[in-house]
């Protein structure tokens, strides 16, 4: 795992530099906002990424609650079961069809109904115990770099287009700002907090995030709906070849994301495994500790 | 022992050190007198431009002096380790939440129906639209709040300097229901729009955090 390391950051290294000459040289110059449109290429990948991280982080932090006992651990493999089963089947029911906005096909969505379980499996099995916890700290804080970008790209974007910085009644700015902000304040409880507790209270914090986001949206969906904003062009549709750009460019943030992803997962088990050997030291004196120190502790706890 | 005689054993116990010490009550309604002074000396807005901003003002005010009530839940119980007891007896979790949470709820209510007659007095206030739903939106309004708040102040118990840990916690999640209640409070002043969506969006906010509080709070009682 260690040799393919450097190799994938060979790859990824091309791949954003190919990206970058595809978005400043090859994407066609938009008709109407001319150059400027290209921080696109940045601005919509580093989205992306961040709210897939985000969705990692939730999905991390369910199983890590739930894996503090058996019974939840067994009830919330069937409610994960069941959200998958009934989302597939709702999406191509008439009545949740018209609901859905235009243009977006019931397979595409029913697809990503079904990414749920399937994350969810994919996430317990690879990542068992204390590795759960890692792999939330670790997708919460690159998420938070990468959304981080996205509002600062946004403004950017907006101020020559638009003519003001920030639409504060625009819902998709306002709930990546509030998404951002849990995140943060879940930042700063792990920070803040160093007790052994640290992880239990955070993934609750994390659900909490998750549950507040879909509230966020319509609190603002309303308001919007009152007060109309010169917004991006929803519906629209994209010149393919812009659209092809934008996947590579996707591409390209998603390798660099795991990436660092990787070395902060493998930053963080070390900084536990220096953690635990110091508590072991202090605990049972130099001699036992000299003898722990070799496999150290790579097990789930 | 069910989970209701524990909860009103608990809420009694607390509303009567409160009545008795009156701290939480007191340093909430004259921080909130502050809040409400310092409004009209930066503003002094006309009566119909206050009926446009004072719905944010009021919810401002009672948002942070509802602080203090929080902060102070779960300190009272540190003392002779008496959280530590609760945690070792067969008492359900749940019901020392709902406890704390409804004695919060009452603190905060009897704060705003003492401190909304200042706003009043202060702002020039005459309500144009159907003054009977600011009901509705304070109690769900209020128990928004506090729902979350409790549940935070018991997490924050576990970190360091924990009295800045509330409010960072409990504001980005509160979000969307400091956005609906100030909304309709505005609306309802204001008398232009129907404030209906806003009460439906804090009921759906009420039910859903009420529901992962009670879910949640065991685990982070017993967290080790």
């Amino acid at each position: 795992m260690k040799r393919l390391f450097p190799i994938f950051s060979v790859i990824t290294a091309v791949l954003l530099a190919y990206a970058l000459y595809q978005a400043l040289v090859v994407a066609p110059t938009d008709a109407l906002q001319g150059d400027v449109y290209r921080i696109i290429y940045y601005h919509v990948p580093s989205a992306w990424t961040a709210f897939l991280l985000f969705f990692i982080n939730f999905i991390a932090s369910i199983q890590y609650l739930a894996s503090a006992k058996e019974s939840t651990q067994k009830a919330a493999k069937w409610v994960v079961i069941v959200i998958g089963v009934v989302g597939v089947i709702a999406c191509f029911l008439p009545q949740v069809q018209h609901l859905l906005p235009t243009g977006m096909r019931p397979s595409a969505v029913a697809t990503t109904v079904l990414a749920i379980p399937a994350f969810y499996f994919f996430v317990g099995k690879f990542f068992p115990g204390q590795r759960l916890d890692v792999l939330a700290v670790t997708s919460a804080e690159v998420g938070v770099v990468f959304c981080t970008i996205v509002l600062v790209t946004g403004p950017i974007w907006a101020r020559p287009v638009w003519g003001i910085w920030w639409a504060p009644g625009d819902i998709r700015l306002t709930s990546t700002l509030v998404l951002w902000l849990i995140y943060v304040s879940y930042l700063v409880l792990r920070r803040f907090s160093n007790s052994a507790q640290t992880q239990m209270l955070a993934a609750a914090l994390a659900v909490f995030g998750a549950l507040d986001v879909p509230l966020v949206y319509f609190s603002i969906w309303f308001f919007r709906t009152q007060h109309p904003q010169p917004v991006i062009g929803g519906g629209g549709s994209m010149d393919p070849r812009m659209l092809h750009v934008l996947v590579i460019s996707w591409m390209a943030f998603l390798c660099f994301a795991f990436l660092v992803c990787w070395s902060r997962f493998r930053l963080e088990l070390l900084h536990r495994e220096v953690e635990e050997a110091h508590a072991m030291k202090s605990l049972v004196g130099a001699g036992a500790a000299a003898k722990a120190s070799v496999p150290l502790n790579r097990r789930p706890q | 022992m069910s989970l209701w005689s524990v909860t009103f054993a608990t809420l009694r116990k607390d509303i009567r050190l409160e009545w008795r010490s009156k701290d939480a009550l007191n340093s909430m309604l004259f921080f909130s007198l502050l809040v409400v002074v310092i409004f009209v000396f930066s503003f002094d807005p006309l009566a119909e431009e206050s009926r446009h901003i004072v719905g944010g003002l009021v919810w401002i005010g009672f948002l942070f002096a509802s602080m203090m009530a929080l902060n102070q839940t779960w300190a009272r119980e540190l003392r002779n380790q008496v959280l530590d007891a609760y945690r070792v007896s067969p008492a359900p979790a749940n019901a020392l939440f709902l406890a704390k949470a409804l004695g919060n709820f009452i603190f905060v209510s009897v704060l705003e129906a003492l401190m909304t007659p200042l706003f009043v007095i202060f702002y020039n206030l005459r309500v144009l639209g159907p003054a009977w739903q600011l009901i509705p939106v304070a109690v769900l309004g209020t128990w928004a709040l506090v729902v979350n708040g409790t549940f935070f102040a018991a997490m924050s118990l576990r970190t360091r300097s924990r009295e800045i840990m509330l409010p960072l916690l409990l504001f980005p999640i509160s979000i969307p229901a400091v956005i609906a209640m100030v909304a309709a409070t505005t609306a309802i002043l204001t008398g232009e729009d129907s404030a209906h969506f806003y009460i439906v969006l804090l009921l759906t906010y009420d039910v859903v955090f009420t529901t992962a509080c009670l879910a949640l709070f065991e685990t982070i009682l017993h967290a080790e």
